[in-house]
């Protein structure tokens, strides 16, 4: 599977208190910072990442982690099926 | 394009008033206090009250037309702002007379000496939006004018919204809109994570429209005098006047209204000129960018004439800062002022801020002179917090490495020329 998911990861810095479990699980998009925050690039996730980026979004213990759709995904589309949005 | 009016006209703080085609929003007379119910009713002509559906979407429209943008430092289109909530069920609206930047007294100024033009601005964008009450958070220091001025328009049967009066929350931060928000109803003044935006859930879950009480009063007389009036003086991209704080080595620290697009020289001079030979100033607050003030002088007062030098009008403060001060003292001490005021909710801000703050210390110290830590710390609080606080402290420290090269080289070599300090920062306070 090749091309972006169409999603992007999405850090609340209020709600994060840099327990630093994502950037554990997806260090492929996600590095802390020098006091252990988690940054994520801005860039869309992957296609071939979206599964574990939803995982880790899902894991977080404080709900500070965010899989936002920016778009429907780019492949997979088959004749009479309708876009698909949300997660 | 050179400014229309750009003479400008001042009232200082000391009341002294020079001639021009300015103020519109602070009096034209040299009497202290507040201009009361009568005078300004006088002066203005009565506001706009009992607006029909169709007349509050054309004078929104008016707004737009005009240009107006927020005075509170964003400078959003006010217009859109008023749109957007004014969609909405049931909206609220704020007045943000907050003005927690320590170094601005232009919204004080405003409401100390035209409360009923803010009140007006206040009323007028309730009715606008179509909601019963404004709720003005003011500086607790023109409270009591705030209170008497509103107790003034209840006697007189003048408004026919529901007006209240709450003393703002005395920090940095507490001016952002949702902290001022989250001020009103818990009051802890911490800013919100976006999205929602304001205008789609603020004040008790309502669509709420906040705007900084200077932009209110501008809006109050864009419905008396209309768009072609409000573009009179200013530039046509950024039309209209606005207050400034200067203060620093001029003669006559003052807050003044200003056609956007002033030259920068020509405010110095409305505040009575430099005091001492002048290094370097700084534009918009403590958010804002230390300048070359000999670059600076020629530019016009406005964003567009201070893009190129990474510098903004923000909320309208000037700093001038003396030949013999340091730059990079001033800029650190001011920065271990923004760290302190974080609101302690984003662990970027909280601790990056920190961690800046004290590696500026040790620079300004000169017990570091690779500012490769300084830098990458820099980059790693941009962007990364709930509101733009990060942002703007770095944004300062961007610009003082920018502007001060020489200070740091001196810094490095084991001196420094501070003499005393010009930009004032609170005492401490125990969080």
């Amino acid at each position: 599977m090749t091309g972006d998911s169409g999603a992007r990861l999405r850090v609340d810095p209020i709600a994060c208190d840099g327990r630093g479990l994502c950037a554990e699980a997806l260090p492929e998009l996600i590095t802390l910072d020098d006091w252990g925050f988690p940054i994520t690039s801005g860039q869309p996730v992957p296609a071939w990442l979206l599964a574990d980026a939803r995982e880790t979004a899902r894991a977080c213990p404080k709900l500070a982690l965010r899989l936002e759709h920016l778009r429907s995904p780019q492949p997979a589309r088959h004749p009479g099926s309708q876009p698909r949005s949300g997660l | 394009m050179p400014p229309a009016g750009s003479s400008g006209h001042v009232t200082a703080l000391d009341g002294i008033r020079r001639p021009g085609t300015l103020p519109r929003l602070l009096p034209g007379s040299p009497a202290a206090g507040p201009v009361g119910l009568a005078a300004h009713l006088a002066r203005y002509g009565p506001s706009s009250s009992a607006l029909g559906r169709q007349r509050r979407r054309e004078l929104i429209a008016e707004v737009g037309r005009a240009g107006l943008t927020g005075r509170g430092g964003a400078g959003f289109p006010a217009a859109g702002k008023l749109a957007a909530v004014a969609a909405g069920r049931a909206p609220a609206v704020i007045a943000n007379g907050t003005e927690g930047e320590p170094a601005s007294s232009k919204d004080k100024v405003l409401m100390a000496r035209s409360p009923h033009l803010v009140l007006d601005g206040a009323v007028l964008a309730a009715e606008l939006v179509g909601a019963r009450e404004a709720v003005l958070v003011v500086h607790h220091r023109v409270r009591e004018i705030m209170d008497e001025a509103a107790a003034e328009r209840r006697h007189a049967h003048l408004d026919r919204v529901k007006v209240t009066i709450r003393t703002a929350a005395d920090r940095f931060t507490g001016g952002e809109a949702s902290a001022v928000v989250h001020w009103i109803e818990q009051g802890v003044p911490t800013p919100a994570a976006k999205p929602p935006r304001l205008s789609e859930r603020g004040l008790g879950g309502r669509p709420t429209l906040v705007h900084n009480v200077e932009t209110l009063a501008h809006l109050a007389l864009i419905a008396r005098y209309s768009a072609a009036w409000f573009r009179s003086v200013g530039t046509s991209a950024e039309p209209g006047s606005m207050l400034v704080t200067v203060l620093g080595a001029v003669r006559e620290p003052c807050v003044l209204e200003i056609a956007i697009g002033t030259p920068v020289g020509q405010v110095l001079g409305l505040a009575g000129g430099p005091s001492a030979p002048l290094q370097a100033l700084l534009l918009g607050g403590y958010s804002g960018s230390w300048v070359n003030a000999a670059d600076a002088a020629g530019r016009p007062f406005s964003s567009a004439g201070l893009a190129d030098l990474g510098a903004g009008t923000g909320a309208g403060l000037i700093a001038a800062l003396p030949a013999d001060a340091c730059g990079i003292a001033e800029t650190a001490r001011v920065v271990r002022y923004l760290a302190a005021e974080s609101a302690g909710q984003c662990g970027p801000c909280l601790f990056g801020l920190a961690a800046i703050a004290a590696e500026l210390d040790r620079i300004a110290e000169g017990r570091i002179t690779d500012l490769g830590l300084l830098r990458r710390w820099l980059g790693q609080v941009d962007g990364r917090g709930g509101c733009a606080h990060p942002d703007g402290a770095a944004r300062l420290v961007r610009s003082a490495l920018r502007v001060f090269g020489a200070e740091l080289s001196e810094h490095a070599a084991g001196w420094c020329r501070g003499a005393g300090s010009v930009l004032p920062v609170p005492p401490g306070r125990p969080r």
